[in-house]
């Protein structure tokens, strides 16, 4: 997808603890680094407490609304589909949904790295080299996890 | 853009304590409060020198003892806490400052995390404070040098507003990498200026107010305001991320985006006059247009509903186009709850069991008032529990006098119960009364900050403990007891259910460290 014009809005949705907030900052980090304005909005406190968490990340040439208008969502990335996918209502018409369907769960290491496989198949709309986004991985997960964490984002590039 | 500005991703927040840094404050201080926590703790790990007071208002009057002394002061805190604070505020307004000082106040629209959704553009407006609404990352960094700049120059208290949406919105900062020297602290003695006894508040009182004039005519001159010109048929006033929203809903309209208070309210109504039809979008109170009507702007009046609540792109297209009848669709949420294994869940089975009429007070623990524990009756604000106990206790029928405990956490304690254990040791309830201070050695629901009673400052460097026992026991309460509440959950049970049936003041500590607390101590020593 070409990011122009118009604002490309990922909504990136799960329960406290699954990662939703790691994905959404890595993402963001990303299209910043690519030369876009971004916005990155999520709500913290009370919600991280094993409740729904939602960040939304906006991607353009200048966003305004931190916040994703309703019907606007291009990419809902559901981690947790039993309740992220409640979000689908949010879509635009031709918004698509990304969710651990998509991609062969058995295969992951660790659950913990859903949230990289994921965005792994959020990548294969993005024309930007997979070295950037290894690159931005790298940045925000420990030595130890950068070899697993490839992995993971392969898994859901070549899904 | 200059070429030799750096550029970052950061949230509102990380911006105010960047620009901190880059302000030259001598020292920030505040009590950790969702959304405005993570200023402190960024600041301190850019090298600022940060610190956790016991409440809003220690922090609030520490800060003024940095700005009486010339040097610059940061002190963050929530919307209510800014209650606590208030008292120090509606003072410091009259003595003014030598320094800077400016208070970070987040406001929390749509309750994501508060008892309530007050606006502190309101409270600071009665207390005489300027306010400053940032609505981005960007402004949030460059309104923190503007606030010190102001407070400086017009040496008084200034307020940064935020919301939510402003703290936590992550979005790209320029600014340019330099530290400047803190100001050099001294005192000159000067009683009329900072002894606010009636002969020095009075003419101090005409100052204030003689700022404030000030502040308006450079506000309306040269103020953080911004007109863009756009159709004639449509203005909108906005202020905040609210005007993000609206740049959204009507990029057609001509916009007035307010940037601080006291309000340009001569340049405001000459623009209201300039479009055929004015709509004032702010969230929270209708602080803009209250004062624009009776200023005889041509604005009209706010439907009621949009002062609820979050705004947002599609709610404000709604009051653009007028209609009130428009609802946001409503999103199933997973609520929150006490984590699996927490310690508050055994700590407040008894209570259920007992039938216990609990007191509570705010903290994660809270989330015990949900089901299935359903075990909390009462909660209003920081350290309510101990005072609404002791006062149910003295009007109940004995019967279920007996049943009221109030039950707070460590550092809600430390916040604000010290006074509530007070008033119970020192107007007793005819059936005495049990405290039971929840101790899990930390501020858990903000994010795992410290407090005085974990022994450790807000970089988690060692401190002296304040001892949550030893304060009891000085204070005169008659029994004090500690437990675990996992390993001595029968203990527990039995000792509370001799003290409901006694007429003593009881204080009982139930200690064992969030799951989280072990974790977070192996990793930082890792």
């Amino acid at each position: 997808m070409e990011i122009g014009e118009k604002t490309i809005n990922v909504k990136i949705a799960g329960l406290g603890g699954m990662g939703v907030l790691k994905a959404a900052l890595i993402l963001g980090e990303l299209m910043f680094e690519e030369g876009f304005d971004v916005k990155k909005a999520e709500v913290h406190g009370m919600s991280q407490r094993g409740g729904s968490v939602a960040s939304d990340v906006r991607i353009g040439k200048c966003v305004a609304s931190p916040i994703i208008p309703e019907k606007e969502v291009d990419f809902l990335v559901s981690l947790e589909p039993e309740w992220s996918d409640v979000h689908k209502i949010s879509l635009a018409e031709n918004g698509i949904v990304i969710s651990p369907n998509d991609i062969d769960v058995s295969q992951l290491a660790s659950k913990k790295a859903l949230n990289v496989a994921l965005l792994g198949v959020l990548s294969k709309y993005f024309e930007i080299p997979v070295e950037r986004w290894f690159d931005v991985l790298k940045k925000f997960f420990p030595e130890k996890l950068h070899a697993s964490n490839e992995s993971a984002f392969n898994l859901g590039r070549n899904s | 853009m200059l070429v030799n500005k750096k550029r970052k991703m950061l949230s509102g927040n990380e911006a105010i304590a960047l620009a901190a840094r880059h302000v030259g404050v001598a020292l920030g201080v505040g009590y950790p409060g969702t959304p405005s926590t993570e200023i402190l703790e960024n600041f301190s790990e850019l090298g600022g020198n940060a610190e956790w007071a016991p409440n809003e208002k220690v922090a609030a009057e520490v800060a003024l003892g940095v700005a009486f002394a010339e040097s610059n002061a940061l002190v963050t805190m929530k919307h209510v806490g800014f209650n606590v604070a208030q008292d120090l505020f509606f003072t410091a307004s009259y003595s003014g400052v030598q320094g800077g000082y400016v208070a970070v106040v987040a406001d929390d629209p749509g309750m994501a995390s508060s008892q309530n959704e007050q606006d502190t553009r309101s409270i600071a407006f009665c207390g005489g404070i300027p306010v400053l609404e940032p609505a981005s990352s960007q402004e949030a960094y460059d309104m923190t040098h503007l606030a010190f700049e102001i407070s400086r120059r017009w040496k008084l208290p200034v307020v940064i507003r935020t919301t939510t949406r402003v703290a936590h919105t992550t979005s790209i900062v320029a600014f340019e990498d330099c530290v400047a020297p803190l100001p050099s602290a001294d005192f000159n003695k000067d009683i009329p200026a900072r002894v606010m006894v009636p002969a020095h508040a009075k003419p101090a009182h005409k100052v204030l107010r003689k700022k404030l004039e000030e502040i308006e005519a450079w506000n309306c001159a040269e103020g953080p305001n911004k007109v863009e010109k756009g159709s004639s048929q449509l203005g909108i006033i906005a202020s905040g991320v609210a005007y993000q929203y609206a740049k959204e809903a009507a990029p057609e309209a001509s916009f007035f985006k307010v940037g601080l208070s006291p309000l340009p309210l001569e340049k405001l109504v000459e623009f209201s006059k300039s479009v055929e039809r004015c709509v004032v979008v702010e969230e929270g109170d209708p602080y803009m247009t209250t004062q624009l009507l009776a200023a005889g702007a041509n604005v009209e009046k706010r439907a009621k509903q949009w002062r609820f609540g979050e705004l947002n792109v599609d709610r404000v297209r709604a009051q653009i186009a007028g209609d009130t009848s428009f609802e946001m669709p409503q999103i199933k949420q997973k609520p929150p709850q006490l984590c699996a294994g927490c310690p508050h869940i055994f700590s407040f089975k008894p209570l259920v069991d007992l039938g216990c009429i609990v007191a509570g007070d705010i903290g994660c623990y809270t989330l015990a008032a949900m089901k299935p524990l359903s075990g909390m009756d009462m909660q209003i604000c920081m350290g309510a529990s101990i005072g609404m106990g002791v006062g149910m206790r003295k009007v109940l029928p004995e019967e279920k006098a007996r049943k009221v405990v109030s039950v707070i956490g460590d550092s809600t304690f430390m916040h604000s119960g010290l006074t509530g254990l007070a008033q119970a040791v020192y107007n007793p309830p005819s059936t005495g009364h049990v405290i039971i201070v929840l101790d899990n050695a930390i501020t858990a629901m903000t994010g795992h900050q410290e407090n005085p009673a974990t022994g450790r400052k807000l970089d988690h460097s060692e401190t002296t403990r304040v001892s949550i026992e030893g304060v009891a026991k000085a204070m005169g309460v008659k029994n004090v007891e500690v437990f675990n509440p996992i390993k001595q959950a029968k203990e527990f049970k039995e000792y509370l259910e001799a003290k409901l049936a006694s007429d003593d003041i009881t204080l009982i500590v139930l200690r064992q460290p969030c799951i989280f607390v072990a974790a977070a101590e192996a990793k930082r020593k890792a």
